[in-house]
């Protein structure tokens, strides 16, 4: 291991379903890192741009800025991605009908499902890398130096597919990540770091997508979770479609417009919702007022009691689950000593009544812990996690998590049974060995399938891996001996590994996950190999301005061919050429601030170009065709290195 | 969960090739950290394999021994250390799970001593009226017939007030006969803790016999705790 793992900072990162961040330790306590435009939080966002004011290449855009195209350009933007993670084509079908997730057609079953983003197609977990990235890149100018390690957030009642598909998430991002933490025991962290506490602690985290609890024993500095339950599609989004859902019927029924034909405007709407929805949690009423694409305007109030009637069912949901995790614990809401409230969600004053009732706190004299921000304190909680495992802090010596695996894990058995072998909340490392044989005299293979869940049926529960034993020694049936270990990690991701105990042999074994990236999937899919830890920034810059240098000098390449290029007089086809020999002739050197110059001029002698290129695009458009259509439509004709070049990813 | 150790355990420390007892979790040498040691749960905790534990030492030696192996010590260390760590944390946690639950410990211990036990997991004869305690035929039958009336009640959507209040009356009767259970387990356990290998063996049978019982008593005290909870 390089050195600079050893000694480098591991910040930690909260990958949210609206909003991510990240953070870490500054001495005794954990901050977190605003991005370039001062903000905390980075939206969950991502856009690819087509063409950036002024000219500029397109890129993917994550943040605020890609928040902003939502509504201009809503079929080059993708949000809450955190809901498809970890998960395979039948399984996401709901969510297509609530979230304008554009799945790419040539996706076939049991394949990881491709988004569409304009003209180009990425897995969910490249989404989440982008977003990664973003973060990785705000805490590198914060600190003026590489940042390659890093704590990662999880919804706790994630499962093993999930948890694999954020973690292939970070190693495309050029983050290697320690470890997975679970959202609310990181919101304990960063609420039991100040004080020496003792006593039991419920975590009732909802956030935008996904709702968790865990209830916690604190003694000495370890955190011990004693049980966690949860739903990873419950959240303010929900909340969010409800208001989204009442405003498209009425604007339909009242106007006469059917806006789910409109995806920008049913975005407008969206943002209109959410609005409303926070000025509730403090105001009585809220107002929409939206113009609509015919003129018209769409004028509603709701009151706080229409809303809490509303949202009343979205919430109940979130009660069963507090309900399991007490029993699962052996402990009554009694011996609850402390609750403490994450997630944006739960500034609704209903969601803190309910919680109030759940946990019999206002009864007891007692309030729910809000002190620290509820969209950061996962954040600060991954970053004193991020400090535990840096293992350089006085402050966070003396603390430990002990934290369990939410789901229990099975095998499936004859006729289709689930049979148990590690139950939901064992603490995690767990392990369990099970002992397998023949059917058939001389059968060299047997087939495993590990489950997760908690139904009696397999097929009710999730699929995780399909794995076949091979190489057994042919024998009589019943006569292998076939010792297989699961053992989940620290991250709460399964491991497998078994032998046959007569003949001493290792049995093969090539575990299939059900859904998920293979090995060499994500390694095609890493975003910037260069991105890695022995590069120092000089040479990072360097890569990066060929890298830019080498996508203009394409797109200008294939420009000739295109009808726009003929439009240009012999003078500007004469100044593009001399910027484009300058450029190839700076780029082999080492000085990346002479490529960056030579690529702007470059970028400035195509402009015209590129407007020409636009209009065709534009045009295009006005006859009543989309930006996307007319990009699919111009297909390999499209040549212009500002509009349709190549975004910035390698 | 009969052994989760790998048995081809070295003897010379992985890093200073310096032989050790196999015992320990860190070598006595260069202190890095060792592959688990052979040995039950209970040697985990260093314990004798005992039916009556002091929970509370349970639980320190437990914290004690997590903060020195768990993964987030290793983090950052190399390939080795960590697998070790990882490994050593998992049977730790495993042995801890086992030992603190006085079932969980009862069934262990029994396995351990070469007794067959009823497995949990494949819950379907659970219903199987052979298995059903002699003396509870009776009751049980009578039991059955009142959840499947109840359910029935609950999916037309009824109130059967009458009912209710005699199925809360059974579970508390259940609930008494579970608390029973429990106790003659822990006289047995003094008697195993205390005894010689003959009264050991009685013992032993006595405890098999007590656990299918509490099993059946368990699982139709939650099939009424699901009715009444619904």
């Amino acid at each position: 291991m390089a050195e600079s793992n050893l000694t480098g900072r591991v910040v930690g990162i909260d990958l949210g379903t609206t909003n991510s961040l990240v953070a870490y330790m500054q001495g005794d306590a954990p901050v977190v890192i605003p991005g370039v435009d001062g903000s905390n939080l980075v939206p969950s966002v991502v856009a690819l741009d087509p063409a950036a004011p002024g000219g500029g290449r397109p890129t993917i855009t994550v943040g605020n800025t890609a928040r902003k195209a939502l509504i201009e350009t809503p079929e080059r933007v993708i949000y809450s991605v955190k809901r498809l993670m970890g998960r395979g084509l039948e399984e996401i079908q709901d969510e297509l009908k609530l979230f304008p997730f554009r799945l790419a057609d040539d996706v076939e079953a049991g394949e990881v499902p491709r988004i569409r983003l304009g003209e180009l197609k990425f897995t969910p977990p490249e989404i989440s890398a982008y977003i990664l990235r973003q973060l990785k890149r705000n805490a590198e100018r914060f600190f003026g130096a590489p940042v390659t390690q890093a704590v990662i957030t999880v919804p706790a009642y994630f499962n093993d597919a999930q948890r694999q598909a954020t973690k292939d998430a970070g190693r495309m991002a050029g983050l290697e990540v320690l470890r997975l933490v679970n959202e609310p025991t990181a919101a304990a962290l960063a609420y039991g770091l100040d004080r020496a506490k003792v006593g039991t602690i419920a975590v009732y985290d909802l956030g935008g997508g996904t709702f968790d609890i865990s209830i916690l024993k604190l003694r000495d500095g370890i955190f011990e979770v004693q049980s966690t339950n949860g739903d990873t599609h419950l959240g303010g989004d929900d909340i969010d479609n409800l208001l989204l859902t009442i405003a498209l019927d009425e604007i339909f029924a009242e106007n006469g417009v059917d806006l789910r034909q409109h995806p920008g405007a049913v975005q407008a709407l969206r943002k209109a919702a959410i609005e409303a929805k926070i000025a509730l949690s403090t105001e009585r009423v809220a107002h929409f007022d939206i113009e609509l694409p015919n003129g018209d305007r769409y004028q509603r109030e709701i009151s706080r009691a229409g809303f809490e009637l509303l949202i009343e069912r979205v919430l109940d949901r979130t009660a069963g689950p507090c309900k399991q995790a007490l029993a699962d614990a052996g402990i009554t809401p009694e011996e609850v000593d402390e609750v403490v409230l994450v997630g944006g969600s739960t500034r609704i004053p209903a969601v803190r009544q309910l919680v109030d009732e759940l946990f019999h706190l206002s009864a007891r004299g007692k309030k729910p812990h809000t002190e620290l921000n509820p969209d950061e304190v996962v954040a600060l909680g991954a970053a004193v996690q991020a400090d535990i495992l840096a293992g350089a802090s006085k402050s966070t010596e003396e603390l430990l998590l002990l934290d369990v695996t939410p789901l229990s894990l099975g095998i499936e058995a004859l006729g289709g049974t689930v049979a148990r072998i590690i139950q939901r909340n064992s603490t995690i490392p767990a392990s369990a060995t099970e002992h397998f044989t023949t059917g058939v005299d001389g059968q060299t293979n047997v087939a495993i399938h590990v489950v997760q869940g908690e139904r009696e049926l397999a097929s009710d529960c999730r699929s995780l891996a399909r794995f076949d034993l091979r190489g057994i020694p042919p024998m009589s049936a019943g006569l292998p001996r076939i010792e297989v270990k699961f053992l989940i990690d620290a991250d709460g991701i399964l491991h497998v590994s078994a032998r046959e105990q007569r003949s001493g042999q290792e049995a093969q074994i090539e575990v299939k996950a059900t859904y998920g990236l293979t090995d060499e999937q994500v390694e095609s899919m890493i975003l910037e190999s260069f991105d890695h830890a022995e590069e120092d920034f000089a040479k990072r810059l360097l890569i990066e301005a060929r890298n830019e240098a080498e996508t203009i000098l394409a797109a200008v390449e294939r420009a000739p061919q295109s009808r726009a290029w003929k439009q240009l007089t012999g003078e500007e086809q004469t100044a593009i050429f001399a910027a484009r020999d300058t450029l190839s002739a700076v780029k082999l050197g080492e000085d990346s601030a002479a490529i960056r110059a030579a690529t702007l001029a470059l970028d400035q002698a195509t402009r015209r170009f590129a407007e020409l290129m636009m209009d065709a695009a534009v045009s295009t458009a006005m006859r009543g065709k989309t930006m996307d259509a007319a990009g699919e439509e111009m297909g390999d004709a499209v040549t212009a290195p500002h509009a349709m070049a190549p975004a910035e990813f390698k | 969960m009969l052994k989760v150790i790998d048995s081809a355990v070295p003897i010379a420390c992985w890093s200073c090739s310096i032989g050790h007892n196999d015992s320990t979790l860190f070598c006595p040498h260069c202190s890095k950290i060792q592959p688990p040691p052979g040995g039950d749960f209970f040697s985990v905790f260093g314990l004798e394999p005992r039916l009556n534990l002091d929970l509370a030492a349970l639980e320190d030696e437990f914290h004690r021994l997590s903060r020195k192996v768990h993964p987030d010590r290793f983090a950052r260390a190399g390939e080795n250390e960590r697998q070790w760590s990882l490994a050593d944390t998992a049977l730790l946690n495993d042995a801890y799970r086992t030992l603190k639950d006085p079932l969980h410990r009862t069934e262990y211990l029994l396995k351990l001593e070469g007794a067959e036990i009823g497995e949990e997991h494949s819950g379907k004869d659970r219903k199987d009226p052979s298995r059903v305690p002699a003396d509870l035929l009776e009751e049980v039958f009578e039991l059955n017939m009142q959840l499947e009336e109840m359910r029935m009640a609950r999916k037309v959507g009824e109130e059967d007030p009458a009912l209710e209040a005699s199925l809360t009356e059974a579970k508390k009767k259940f609930d008494g006969l579970l608390a029973a259970v429990d106790e003659d387990l822990r006289v047995q356990w003094q008697v195993w803790d205390a005894g010689d290998e003959t009264t050991r063996q009685a013992t032993q049978s006595t405890m098999v016999a007590l656990l299918d019982r509490r099993r059946y008593l368990s699982n139709l005290v939650r099939d009424v705790n699901e009715v009444l909870g619904a």
